[in-house]
């Protein structure tokens, strides 16, 4: 019994012991760095998604794009394509590629050559011809290719040489290179999509990811991490982190405990701001970025495919008080779906007014003055445009019942929501939107045109002919006089339909530990671990 | 001891007829298609839901569809999960030995500590001593959980940054997944930092397992309480002392081993509630384990998972529970001739 008591006692001083002896752990977690992030990926391949875990996850770290945008001033700027040449009438674009750039290395992939124009032509091949082998693998949705019309635009790519690709298009379209220039349109190798033909094994191309990208996979595990290593070889030179991991950590409480007991160096959508600015070892950032909060409706459904009771509702909304509550003033009540920094922005539209009487009014209009039930599809997981939907669904719960409609509140887990909305089961469903490059148009096809309605971006399921022309005849030109006087008649059509009602645009915001250095955010699009380090401990 | 064994594995067979059956009927019970609820392909082609029907013989009577249930379980075909389609045998397989590991170290330190203080009240019965502990145990076993959870992570992870408060191990450690046990994984591992990661999962474990070890630990002290107290009524006790044996050497000798045999029977009932602890505490501490897989799956509507993960979860803790029968039959004889099981 004595020798028991003795081992047990042992036992537990070294276990004791054991939080204390760090000196290896530090040479380890030195050179890496653990992101908190919010949600599992849906994919490893941005071209078939649009969610942005997926797109923090994948995009920058995995991949490369033909161009990019420069996180200075967002002009666009060359990565894959050293340089590029437009046509005078803007049907004609040609890429001229950089050489020896390296496709990653791992346990299930060895690449035998460097990036050419054929790996540009799989990548897009795939998302436009619906004859192509990969076209199909992974559902063949390609949402935000589908919703912006590249298959409409495009007439054909062409290879010139190993190193120049020639894009034909239809029309002229001012938005183009800046869509080819988002998070979405990443290249893939053709080799690779190759090795996984002949193995019958297509759909790994999309779990299993070989890019280009300064980061590389290593072991993924389903809500739970994502290993990344660094890419050796990567064309713009190594990368200071060796090691990437994305702890996955839904709950805020969570990745807040975390962050405060050094699980993790960085985290996603952080709660108590005011704690992590006292806290002296941690970082508060925000970037501004584009983006949207919003009530939409289901356009189809009873009773939302009657206009004057979409208006009601939206009279009935008191915006300002649930800006203030659930952004604690972090965000500014949303007029329409373009911020004011955007140059499409226009004052004039407009803008709702709260007012009880007036929704009543119109609900006697419609003939549904005695009220009725309605679901609010509400995700539990925070988004940059969104910290807090569930609470927000209670807020305008609360609105409504002054109206006399009583709201249930519906939520899902994130994959299954946004699943069980594009089959549009929803009634009305509060969602945003995160802008992907710095044209307006980003927000009005992806989120309300009708071929959106297809893709599954458009969660009103709302077609309107009349707005569609607005949009097709602004991307026609590069006038941008004449682009702002069109999407102000767009900003109207929205406005007088209102096949949602925006709500409010919001900062994004994260956290990070003091040594960790670096840009990690932009404007637009996914996070980018590119650029980070850690300053060694002690040089604070 | 054979008609024992007979006797239990009878046990055995009819309880899992019933748990089976039990989670058949679930995929009735459950909203939606039962082929679907049953299989988890939400996503199959009608020709696959063809094949699917055929195999589960939905056409056939409900006995046979019972009967073809049976078979697909024993072939190690459980389904694949609705919301991450992969096949839920290889996700228990994943989970359920890091569960395993947290209630075994839960298990060790609630029976090392709560049965040497059951045994001191024991011997200082009826003195301040044996009053203290029993108050401790009282209090400790009222605690909720989740609360306690909660607080030891605010207290040793947050305000005294001592212990990691979440996870199995630190993620930048790569382990090689072989036995799915975290400790002996390590210890397998060629990975240059091996003692760093063993001394960082040990650390990751404390905090969890003594927090599930709180409410079994204070069972098995007036287990060992109550145990002792009845041996040291007994007349060999008696003798012994009458014979002039010391005090420790009557308590070493024979009073501990004789009331630990009567502990051991206890350890099966008590591992049930060890595990519906470790679900909860598996939550708070994102412990990768069986139980927050299975709290998910609840959230996730996945049908599937639910029903295949009860029937596994409720499978292991049934054959822990004979296990430790057995055990306790081999110290004790008088139990193999307990004629009712």
């Amino acid at each position: 019994m004595m020798t028991l008591l003795r081992r047990i006692m042992v036992t537990c001083l070294f276990l004791g012991g054991a939080a204390c002896n760090q000196d290896d752990t530090l040479t380890l977690s030195s050179k890496s760095i653990v992101y908190c992030a919010e949600g599992s990926p849906e994919s490893f391949n941005p071209q078939i998604i649009t969610s942005g875990t997926t797109v923090d996850a994948t995009s920058n770290h995995l991949y490369n794009r033909l161009i990019t945008f420069d996180s200075k001033d967002n002009s666009i700027s060359p990565s894959i394509a050293k340089s590029w040449h437009e046509t005078r009438d803007g049907k004609m674009i040609t890429f001229y590629l950089r050489k020896n750039i390296a496709f990653h290395t791992t346990q299930y992939f060895t690449p035998t050559r460097t990036l050419t124009a054929d790996d540009v032509l799989f990548s897009f091949n795939r998302i436009l011809d619906k004859n192509h082998e990969f076209h199909g693998v992974s559902g063949g949705n390609y949402p935000f290719f589908e919703s912006v019309q590249l298959g409409s635009l495009i007439k054909e790519i062409e290879k010139i040489n190993e190193y120049t690709v020639r894009f034909k298009l239809y029309r002229q379209d001012s938005s183009f290179l800046a869509n080819l220039a988002t998070d979405f349109a990443v290249i893939l190798s053709e080799e690779y999509g190759q090795q996984l033909a002949k193995n019958n094994t297509h759909q790994q191309i999309d779990i299993s990811p070989i890019g280009t990208g300064p980061f590389k996979l290593k072991e993924y595990r389903v809500g739970s991490f994502i290993r990344y290593y660094r890419h050796d070889d990567y064309w713009q030179g190594k990368v200071a982190l060796e090691q990437l991991v994305f702890d996955i950590t839904p709950s805020n409480t969570g990745r807040l405990t975390k962050l405060l007991t050094n699980e993790c160096d960085v985290s996603a959508y952080p709660i108590a701001h005011k704690k992590i600015m006292e806290h002296p070892n941690l970082t508060l950032e925000a970037v501004t970025s584009f983006n949207v909060a919003y009530l939409g409706f289901n356009t189809q459904k009873a009773p939302f495919d009657n206009k004057i009771v979409r208006q009601a509702v939206s009279y009935a909304i008191n915006k300002k008080s649930i800006v203030d509550t659930i952004y604690s003033g972090r965000a500014e009540v949303a007029k329409s779906l373009l911020q004011k920094g955007s140059w499409a922005y226009d004052d004039s539209v407009i803008d709702q007014v709260y007012s009880v009487d007036k929704a009543k009014e119109l609900l006697k209009l419609s003939g549904l003055e005695n009220g009725f039930e309605m679901d609010i599809w509400a995700m539990n997981i925070q988004r940059a445009y969104n910290p807090n939907a569930l609470t927000m669904a209670k807020l305008i719960q609360a609105d409504l019942k002054e109206i006399g409609i009583k709201v249930n509140i519906i939520s899902y887990e994130w994959a299954t929501f946004l699943q069980r909305i594009k089959q549009g089961e929803h009634q009305s469903v509060l969602l945003g939107w995160t802008a992907d490059h710095p044209d307006p148009d980003n927000f009005f096809t992806s989120l309300l045109s009708c071929s959106s309605v297809n893709s599954g971006s458009n969660s009103t399921l709302w077609c309107n002919k009349a707005f569609d022309n607005l949009l097709l005849k602004s991307l026609e030109t590069t006038n941008i006089k004449l682009r702002k006087e069109y999407y102000s008649q767009a900003l109207a059509i929205i406005a007088q339909e209102i096949p949602l009602l925006p709500l409010a645009h919001s900062k994004r915001y994260q956290a990070r530990a003091n040594n960790v250095k670096g840009d990690i955010m932009s404007s637009f699009g996914g996070i980018n671990f590119l650029t980070v380090y850690k300053s060694e401990v002690g040089k604070e | 001891m054979l008609i024992f064994t007979l006797r239990r594995l009878n046990l055995f067979f009819f309880t899992m007829l019933l748990l089976t059956l039990l989670s058949f009927s679930l995929s009735f019970l459950f909203p939606g298609n039962a082929l679907l609820n049953v299989s988890g392909q939400i996503n199959a082609s009608p020709e696959q839901i063809l094949l699917l029907s055929e195999s589960y013989k939905t056409e056939s009577s409900i006995f046979a569809q019972y009967i073809s249930y049976l078979k697909h379980i024993l072939s190690g075909d459980l389904g694949i999960s609705m919301s991450s389609q992969t096949p839920i045998s290889v996700e228990i397989a994943d989970l359920l030995p890091a569960t395993i590991e947290l209630s075994m170290v839960a298990l060790l330190l609630a029976m090392a500590i709560g049965i040497p203080l059951g045994f001191i009240a024991a011997i200082k019965h009826n003195k301040p001593a044996d009053n203290i502990i029993l108050s401790i145990a009282m209090i400790g076993y009222s605690i909720p959980v989740f609360w306690l959870g909660l607080l030891a992570i605010l207290i040793f992870s947050i305000t005294l940054p001592w212990l990691p408060s979440a996870g199995q191990i630190s993620l930048l450690f790569e382990i090689k997944h072989v036995t799915g046990i975290q400790l002996i994984d390590i210890l397998l591992s060629d990975n240059a930092y091996k003692w760093q990661a063993f001394q960082n999962a040990s650390a990751h474990i404390i905090l969890p397992a003594c927090v599930i070890a709180v409410a079994p630990g204070t069972i098995f002290i007036r287990l060992a309480r109550s145990s002792m107290l009845e041996v040291l009524e007994t007349s060999y006790i008696r003798a012994a002392s009458a014979k002039g044996l010391t005090f420790n050497q009557i308590i070493f000798h024979h009073a501990i081993r004789n009331s630990l045999v009567k502990i051991i029977r206890h350890v099966g009932l008590q591992f049930a509630n060890l595990i519906t602890l470790a679900m909860i505490t598996e939550v708070i501490f994102s412990w990768p384990g069986i139980g927050r897989w299975l709290i998910d799956s609840i959230y996730q509507r996945d049908y599937t998972a639910i029903q295949s993960g009860l029937l596994v979860l409720s499978c292991f803790i049934f054959i822990i529970h004979i296990l430790t029968d057995f055990v306790y039959a081999a110290l004790n004889p008088m139990a193999r001739d307990n004629k009712h099981a």
